[in-house]
């Protein structure tokens, strides 16, 4: 294990993270938050000092393989998201660390679920923080330290896999440098995108940011007690519309823009997920049309709550608690299924769910002729053998942790709905679930324990399993 | 640059190696088995296309359409030539194809311009080149030209009891009289460029820079013999030998060729007029000394077992005086067959791989930098370069002393008008010079990369 390489990833990771501390602190000087000034420039040294403490000896060997990569990817998060609670104890607005780090942890990992019961007290600062918090974890904060620093040497494709979702990971270009620049180009020209398109609705420049911040990276942190019910209805569509944009798997916009759009728009995975959206927009809005006045309120509120629930973004204009069981139903479906692979959006995606389908299809069909030579094909390619066996135990692995966790935090005696979708909303990146964690409640009931259990979850979500189970692994360690 | 390399084999990942090192190219490997491709692309910071390089689709994933050069490296000839028959017509790229067996090679000039081809290399045919140079100046293990041939950087042991053992490298010129440098060091594990206090021990291996024809005298003047090969004995009679004997028979050197299969004996005695073949298993040591090792001025190993090429060197060390040259085909045991003392070694794939690598790099140089010729010396340590001087470089007009120049850079010999100088603080570049730099821990693509 090159132990030294990893320090330095991690050292590069909080110096980031010092320099990402910068908005809020600008925020935090605009709305004149003295007390957060001070936080804000404290939490960022702290960083700061810690970074370069422990990245300062450069280390000989660059070399890196499979276990490292994990490994620094799992344990940059899980820094990334101490140090980034350090603002919400220190300034006292969270003053138990283990709420704040659920905060910070939900931030990151672009879930969006909160403890706090009055989102508006909270500074503005902070507030962006928060939701900076969002953008941050959607890309990922490695791939970005792979655009910008010299990290050479083999073993960083390690990094872009470990921390980008889906179940093949790919390079665009030839130099992961490249492919992480790229990247982050296309995703910080969709948010500037959207910011001019939200100033130009009205928005005011933080309410703006925010809400871009929390869309980008599918977060879902709002700054209203009211989540997004209070914006007008150009705002209400434009974030729907850019939800699912950013579901969409962004090597699939490197095509668009950059070399084949054809393959665009061939791409498999892209239709079926347009299909499902299609689908359950149409189921519920049929189920629900008696709950709204006008069909356009029905439309809007529907296609809003399937693009958030499906890109695992968690807004909601909606307390669709009170939808029938039919369309709640179909909502708790979407949460498993999440948004494309490659993009900033959780779940167990809608790649991996078309994999496991084939697979299903294929077997049944080798069983009326065993002879049959198949394979399992996507947008025309044949999906490698290693793709389906890694899918498969994923599957396996992710509903063995959901059982796990569900059976820990049903100590706190909690009705089985709140508990299985408090799971399903933290494992899936989301956010809301139903009942107590509905979209007007929150998660600060839980205990301690639970609410631990739960930051995993998200993390464990985020990072698709096993870079993070990997850490507790004791075959990790060994020599 | 965008680079393609088709086939990831030893000499395709060689490439990949060496080529990756360099920020400024986007390579894309293709290869039909995807466990290697796999591999490579977790290695190396390469983009992997798992396919056969002569599928348009493939090709055109792997971005042809904006490809600089294409490398044909995969396992058949056929598919190379090919391959960089589509590549042409595919996209506007230079393609380099490896071509092996004797009968396309010979007649490769007539399809090379019909094929668009750029470069052709021939493992075989570029190891045999190697081999005969060294043959021509067997007390070096290892020689790289420049200047169109006319400089030398040649590699030696220094022997026991050799005048040269605990010489200050300043002292060399004053003592010895000789219009030579030392450029290079190699001792145990490291390599440096020595500077004038450095003191010579034996057991070193120095790379010395002299215009062709000023070695032999200063190797006279350290005692150290430069007796010209007059007859070489050659185990294994593959193409290498064939390229080989051919080279040597025309210098008037005689070949005696041991070779196991019958019919191969009897096709090499009929396209190697003047060479003796000899039937038998060269691995046995009898049939060595019946056909007389021990008269031969030199021996050479070129079966296809390493095993066998390394075990045939060491005995044939042990009973001839001569220059023991050994083929290895496997790279990654470089390092322990070094500390054999085998003398020289020489590795078909990466002298390929260099090459190509060589070509890549003048190909990048039409596009903007100037470098002639690169070598790796110093056991792949350092690299030397050869620049041609443009008018108004910064380097030029200014006495060497002068010249504020990075650690580990050193300006080994200036080529002005056909006469090569070795340079002293006093001598100056003007524009139009050839000069030749030797770069250690530094990476040299431009001449003004040499200054501080």
């Amino acid at each position: 294990m090159n132990y030294k390489m990893i320090l330095n990833i991690l050292g590069w990771v909080l110096k980031i993270e010092a320099a990402c501390m910068l908005l809020p602190l600008l925020c935090a000087v605009c709305y004149g938050e003295t007390a957060e000034i001070y936080v804000f420039v404290l939490c960022a040294l702290l960083c700061l000092l810690v970074g370069t403490g422990i990245s300062l000896r450069r280390p000989k060997n660059k070399v890196m393989y499979a276990r490292e990569g994990f490994v620094a990817v799992a344990l940059s998060w899980v820094l990334l998201s101490i140090f980034g609670a350090l603002p919400f104890v220190i300034s006292k607005n969270i003053p138990n660390f283990i709420d704040a780090f659920f905060e910070t942890v939900s931030g990151f990992t672009t879930t969006g679920a909160s403890i706090l019961t009055d989102v508006e007290a909270l500074p503005k600062s902070l507030l962006m923080w928060r939701s900076f918090s969002h953008w941050l974890g959607g890309m990922g904060v490695l791939v970005f330290l792979m655009a910008i620093l010299p990290l050479s040497g083999s073993g960083n494709v390690f990094l872009l896999k470990a921390e980008s979702p889906g179940p093949a990971v790919s390079k665009l270009v030839p130099k992961v440098k490249s492919t992480a620049k790229l990247l982050y180009l296309i995703y910080i020209a969709f948010t500037v995108f959207q910011i001019v398109l939200m100033l130009l609705g009205g928005e005011d420049l933080f309410t703006s940011l925010t809400l871009t911040f929390g869309t980008a990276g599918t977060g879902g942190f709002g700054i209203l007690n009211s989540g997004i019910a209070g914006y007008s209805r150009y705002t209400q569509y434009l974030i729907t519309v850019f939800m699912i944009a950013f579901g969409v798997d962004f090597s699939l916009y490197y095509m668009l823009f950059f070399r084949n759009p054809k393959s665009f728009f061939k791409s498999d995975e892209l239709k079926t997920y347009l299909l499902i959206i299609a689908a359950a927009i149409f189921l519920i809005f049929c189920n629900t049309r008696y709950l709204f006045d006008t069909t356009e309120e029905t439309f809007r509120n529907v296609s809003f709550t399937v693009g958030s629930i499906i890109t695992t973004t968690g807004y909601s204009t909606y307390d669709f608690n009170l939808w029938p069981q039919f369309s709640k139903t179909i909502l708790v479906l979407l949460m498993f299924i999440g948004a494309c692979a490659g993009s900033t959006g959780g779940g167990i995606k809608v790649s991996r769910i078309m994999i496991l389908c084939k697979s299903i299809v294929k077997e049944i069909r080798l069983y009326a002729h065993p002879r049959t030579t198949l394979k399992l094909k996507m947008s025309g390619r044949t999906i490698e053998h290693e793709t389906v066996r890694g899918v498969n135990v994923y599957m396996s692995a992710y509903v063995c942790f959901f059982v796990g966790a569900l059976l820990i935090i049903s100590f706190d005696n909690f009705d089985f709905t709140t508990n299985f979708t408090a799971i399903a909303a933290t494992m899936n990146n989301i956010g809301p679930g139903l009942n107590m964690v509905g979209p007007m409640g929150n998660f600060s009931a839980f205990s301690p324990l639970s609410k631990m259990v739960m930051s995993i979850c998200m993390l464990v979500g985020r990072l698709e399993i096993f870079p993070m189970l990997m850490l507790f692994s004791p075959y990790t360690w060994k020599k | 640059m965008n680079i393609i390399i088709v086939g990831c084999g030893k000499v395709g990942e060689k490439l990949i190696e060496q080529l990756s090192r360099e920020e400024e190219h986007n390579i894309t490997l293709i290869d039909t088995n995807a466990d290697v491709v796999q591999e490579v692309v977790n290695e190396y910071d390469v983009m992997g296309v798992v396919g056969s390089g002569v599928d348009v689709d493939t090709l055109a994933e792997a971005g042809i359409a904006k490809a600089d050069v294409l490398i044909a490296v995969a396992g058949s000839d056929e598919l190379n030539l090919m391959l960089c028959l589509m590549a042409k017509k595919l996209g506007d790229c230079q393609t380099i194809a490896r071509v092996r067996k004797p009968e396309y090679f010979k007649t490769i000039h007539l399809i090379k311009e019909e094929l668009g081809l750029a470069m052709v290399v021939n493992p075989e045919y570029t190891s045999a080149n190697e081999i005969a140079r060294i043959l021509r100046f067997p007390t070096a293990i290892k020689i790289d030209t420049f200047a169109k041939g006319r400089v030398e950087i040649l590699k030696f042991l220094v022997p026991q009891d050799c005048i040269l053992n605990s010489m200050k490298v300043m002292d060399i010129s004053s003592k010895l009289k000789s219009g030579i440098l030392i450029c290079g060091v190699e001792r145990g594990e490291e390599a440096f460029i020595p500077s004038g206090n450095f003191e010579i021990q034996s057991g070193d291996f120095l790379s010395i820079v002299a215009p062709i024809g000023q070695a032999g005298a200063f190797f006279k003047k350290i005692g150290i013999r430069t007796d010209r090969v007059k007859d070489t004995m050659i185990v294994g009679g593959g193409d290498t030998a064939y390229y080989l004997a051919k080279q040597l028979l025309q210098r008037g050197i005689a070949v005696k060729i041991i070779e196991q299969n019958q019919e191969r004996c009897e096709q090499l005695f009929q396209s190697l007029p003047g060479a003796v073949i000899a039937h038998g298993d060269g691995t046995d040591n009898k049939i060595l000394m019946e056909e007389g090792l021990t008269h031969f001025g030199s021996f050479v190993s070129l079966t296809n077992i390493d095993e066998e090429n390394v075990l045939l060197s060491l005995y044939a060390k042990s009973k001839i005086d001569g220059k023991v040259i050994t083929k290895i085909n496997r790279i990654e045991y470089g390092k322990v067959i070094g500390d054999l003392q085998l003398g020289t070694t020489i590795y078909p794939k990466n002298i390929t791989a260099e090459y190509i690598v060589r070509f890549v790099r003048a190909l990048k140089n039409s596009m903007g930098s100037d470098i002639e010729t690169l070598h790796y010396i110093l056991d792949g340590k350092a690299e030397a370069l050869e620049f041609i001087i443009k008018e108004n470089s910064p380097i030029s007009n200014i006495k060497l002393e002068e010249l504020n120049l990075k650690e580990n850079i050193l300006i080994a010999c200036i080529t002005r008008n056909g006469k090569h100088i070795i340079p002293h603080g006093q001598d100056m570049i003007v524009s139009g010079d050839s000069v030749v730099v030797v770069a250690l821990k530094n990476r040299v693509t431009d001449i003004s990369d040499i200054l501080k």
